[in-house]
């Protein structure tokens, strides 16, 4: 018999520092209570009025459109997000000008203002009789109360993801991989495409995950300026939030474990590309 | 064609790292800079790449004025301490990635290209070995794909800094002959950082001895031994003493006994510092003449005795002397120590 | 005084055509999706003047929406606080079955929309929940009340003192704590004289991070709320109603404010990474 199967199994590995137990129970009690109860209920209340009921709240063209919609501006948000918060990312850390820092301090500003009053202050700024709207208006486009607003909604909320996610990567990364780049001949452009960007790529899939994730399930910042129409700028959550209005509990909780299946999946699959991507040249 | 270093100055912040440093390199030369670490050898070397940026001097090759031209265009190799190879390309396309860089005009054709990286490949012993990742190449392996990637873009003067500071004792004595001897079939201007004496003089044609960002001598490895400039390149170079004299008439007097003084002879009588090397004594009976001493230890392994004793009324040093001068000699013995020649710089 | 430095290394230094472009790029995305945001809800709020605005302000409603959202927070936060604690304590100082797992549930609130993490609460507590017509024969109520609100949020800013706490004691190992104990201190002696100061800084950081999430939550509150004005409405549900009702300066009034406490978040996070930075493992927010 080996060692290996001689071993008692155990929960916890013998240690000298106290409060293992204590510590352990409260942090699964808690989790219980807050987490896995809630999200238990998400997964089991869908199905109690049968295949047939998740199956139509899924298949309605309203739920279809609203899902395409979350998923798809979020994706575009994200895409955007990364083209700028790459050149962003890159501004802040490489050059050095005057309102450096506060611009830097100003990068999370999406993180901490509450996305109710990013919301208002989106519409605001891109109603036909906004700031920017007003500009726009005159040639007959529409920004906000069409899809472009929902978009830019998300480009806000996901702004802070790309740019946090490759500063830190630019700032640790070695000049000299930078300067025999340079003693070999090559030109700044083609040093940063060639030999830059791809020691920051796993980074940047990471930071647009970030970002994607964020803006599928964002609400607060999106409602205002989407103006809410009915298959054409209705996102998920908020369909969620019509279906318990009209206590169709088994919807809604239908439509939010279609939302946290889809979004688990897809950032699996990110996930598989960044480690497959980071794995070729570790 | 020369390279040719003359009044170079450079500093990082108030700190010095580059004070007034000349110095020239033959065509297909083999040249090192050897000095303690903060010495400017570094420096240097950058300064030559184009990675740092002199605050007056010039640089020459030839007529070529190498200061004018940004790094990207200066055409000269540069090995990396750490190698610093692109992760994300193989062996091969870090070595092909110089070549690429080049204005379409003057690129190879792909073949050619192609061609080019396999007689690298071979030439610094990697075939087959293109298509690995640095990553899966050990130490010596990365440090050649390096090389064979600076000499891609046909430098007209090869910098290595610290070639082998990064690697083991035993792979780093075995790619030390082999860099030689490629220097010899490539004849390749060669300049070396390095803060390993014993690197240094095995290697090179000529060693420059850098200190405090200042040239102290350059030379050929015996000049330098056998003829330093200072009592810092002498120190450098091998172990010394340093005793109290009194120079009288270009001999110097160490505890009543004169001896000789070799190399450049203070031009003052006086009180001065003699150097001198630990098998430059001969040491003689309790009561002979010279300085008094008490041996604290006698080691009798290897090529020479070496003999640890206390000097009256001084501190302890370690000379060397051979074997059968060291017979019978034991721990609490006392004896005398005659310096046979000094070296006394003012 | 200078507008802009080229970079020390040649070999990092940017033709400046190419420099001057990306820093103008950065300024005009940054302005707009930043700065423009942030700046119409004071110029929204004060449009009419600072007599509107602060009418705004005064209002019954909204002092009783800053109050609720002032004790969410106080709540909420704690609890966190102890949580994470206790989480980072079992995940750093022991090994143990499972902890992959445990480490994946803590981040899962991350990932779930916040209208899904008050979803989950109706379904457990609503009229039609599993546990609901229970609990209301028994008198008790849970949503459309401020227990709700506190349920829901607390679920939303659960990581954030955990996330912060774990790669921080990671770094630090057991090692003292070890000697702790072979000097005969207690658990609790250990905690509070040798754990604790070494990572009061990351906690506060945390706890700032989660308090300033817990006051501007919005998504999952509006879902348990019910939204009764001076009852169950906080400050973002407020800006929410004052917007329905076409009450815009009162909306932007109670906004700005909300933006005032942003940007004191940002500050204080700011100069903690400044001044703490080594005794931080700033986990970048969520």
């Amino acid at each position: 018999m080996t060692d290996a199967v001689a071993r008692r199994w155990r929960f916890v590995e013998p240690s000298a520092l106290p409060g293992f137990k204590p510590a352990m129970g409260f942090t699964m009690v808690y989790l219980s209570f807050f987490l896995l109860l809630p999200l238990a209920a998400l997964i089991l209340r869908p199905w109690e009025h049968g295949w047939d009921h998740v199956w139509k709240v899924i298949s309605a063209p309203r739920t279809l459109d609203a899902l395409k919609l979350s998923f798809g501006a979020a994706f575009f948000a994200a895409c955007i997000n990364a083209v700028f918060g790459t050149i962003v990312a890159w501004v802040l850390v490489r050059y050095d000008f005057f309102g450096r820092r506060l611009l830097d301090a100003f990068v999370d500003l999406p993180f901490a203002l509450p996305t109710a009053v990013a919301g208002i202050s989106l519409a605001a700024i891109y109603a036909p009789n906004g700031m920017v709207g007003k500009v726009f208006a005159p040639h007959d486009i529409m920004i906000a109360y069409t899809p472009i607003g929902v978009m830019i909604a998300l480009i806000f909320v996901g702004f802070p993801f790309v740019v946090r996610s490759i500063q830190p990567v630019l700032e640790d990364m070695s000049v000299e991989v930078e300067e025999a780049a340079a003693t070999l001949g090559a030109g700044r452009i083609r040093t940063i495409i060639q030999v830059v960007f791809p020691v920051i790529f796993p980074a940047l899939t990471a930071g647009f995950s970030l970002a994607f994730a964020r803006a599928v399930g964002e609400y607060g910042s999106v409602i205002f300026i989407a103006g809410n129409i009915q298959n054409v700028t209705e996102i998920a959550p908020l369909l969620i939030v019509m279906r318990l209005e009209e206590f169709d509990y088994a919807g809604a909780a239908a439509v939010g474990l279609v939302m946290l299946t889809l979004s688990v999946v897809l950032l699996f699959v990110l996930n598989l590309i960044q480690s497959w991507i980071s794995r070729r040249g570790a | 064609m020369s390279l040719e270093v003359t009044g170079v100055r450079k500093s990082f912040g108030r700190f010095p790292a580059l004070d007034d440093v000349s110095l020239l390199a033959e065509n297909g030369e083999f040249l090192a800079l050897l000095g303690p670490s903060g010495s400017g050898k570094t420096t240097l070397l950058r300064v030559i790449a184009g990675l740092e940026e002199a605050e007056t001097g010039s640089v020459r090759f030839g007529d070529e004025d190498l200061l004018a031209k940004p790094v990207r265009q200066r055409g000269i190799g540069l090995v990396f301490q750490h190698y610093a190879l692109f992760r994300h390309m193989t062996a091969a396309q870090n070595i092909a990635f110089g070549i690429k860089s080049k204005p379409r005009a003057v690129r190879p054709s792909a073949n050619q290209i192609k061609a080019k990286v396999e007689e690298l490949l071979n030439l610094v012993q990697l075939e087959g070995l293109g298509g690995r990742y640095p990553s899966q190449l050990s130490g010596g392996q990365r440090q050649r794909v390096a090389l064979a990637r600076a000499l891609a873009i046909e430098p007209k003067i090869l910098l290595l800094d610290e070639p082998f500071g990064a690697l083991d004792a035993k792979v780093r004595r075995g790619l030390r002959r082999w860099l030689r001897e490629l220097h010899e079939r490539t004849g390749l201007t060669t300049i070396f950082v390095t803060h390993d004496q014993e690197e240094a003089l095995e290697l090179a044609d000529r060693v420059a001895i850098l200190k405090d960002g200042k040239v102290e001598q350059i030379g050929t490895p015996e000049e330098l031994y056998h003829d330093p400039a200072s009592a810092f390149v002498f120190d450098f170079l091998g172990d010394s003493i340093q005793m109290a004299c009194e120079v009288k008439g270009g001999m110097a007097v160490i505890g009543g006994v004169s001896a000789p003084i070799i190399g450049q002879k203070p031009d003052k009588d006086g009180p001065a510092t003699a150097y001198i090397r630990p098998d430059g004594f001969q040491i003689g009976p309790k009561d002979g003449e010279g300085l008094g001493a008490r041996i604290r230890d006698v080691l009798l392994a290897g090529p020479d005795a070496r003999i640890d004793c206390v000097i009256d009324n001084d501190g302890a040093v370690e000379v060397r002397v051979p074997h059968k001068a060291a017979k019978g000699l034991a721990p609490k013995d006392r004896i005398t120590l005659k310096a046979r020649a000094v070296r006394v710089w003012a | 005084m200078y507008l802009s430095r080229p970079a020390k290394n040649p070999a990092r230094r940017d033709p400046t055509l190419l420099a001057g472009v990306m820093i103008g790029v950065a300024i005009i995305y940054l302005v707009f999706v930043l700065f423009l945001p942030l700046f119409t809800v004071f110029f929204e709020a004060l449009r009419k003047g600072f007599g509107d605005y602060f009418r705004g302000l005064a209002d019954r409603d909204a002092l009783s929406a800053i109050k609720l959202t002032l004790l969410i927070a106080a709540i909420a936060a704690p609890l966190n606080t102890v949580f994470g604690l206790a989480a980072a304590w079992c995940v750093t100082k022991f090994e143990f079955f499972g902890k992959n797992v445990l480490l994946t549930l803590i981040d899962l609130p991350f990932s779930i929309s916040p209208v899904i993490s008050g979803l989950v609460y109706v379904l457990l507590y609503g009229a039609n929940g599993w546990f609901g017509p229970t609990l209301d024969a028994w008198g008790i109520q849970i949503i459309f009340t401020v227990t709700g609100i506190v349920l829901a949020t607390t679920l939303v800013t659960l990581p954030f003192v955990a996330r912060e706490l774990i790669p921080l004691m990671q770094g630090q190992g057991t090692d003292e704590e070890a000697a702790a104990a072979t000097l005969g201190a207690g658990g609790l002696r250990t905690f509070f004289l040798v754990t604790l100061p070494n990572i009061k800084w990351g906690l506060m950081y945390g706890v700032l991070l989660c308090t300033a999430r817990a006051m501007g939550e919005f998504g999952a509150v509006a879902v348990v709320s019910g939204k009764i004005r001076g009852q169950t409405a906080t400050m973002p549900l407020q800006v929410e109603i004052l917007y329905n009702e076409y009450n815009f300066v009162a909306a932007f009034a109670v906004a700005s404010l909300l933006a005032l406490f942003a940007l004191i978040t940002l500050a204080v996070k700011t100069f903690l990474e400044a001044r703490f930075a080594h005794e931080l493992a700033a986990q970048r927010w969520r």
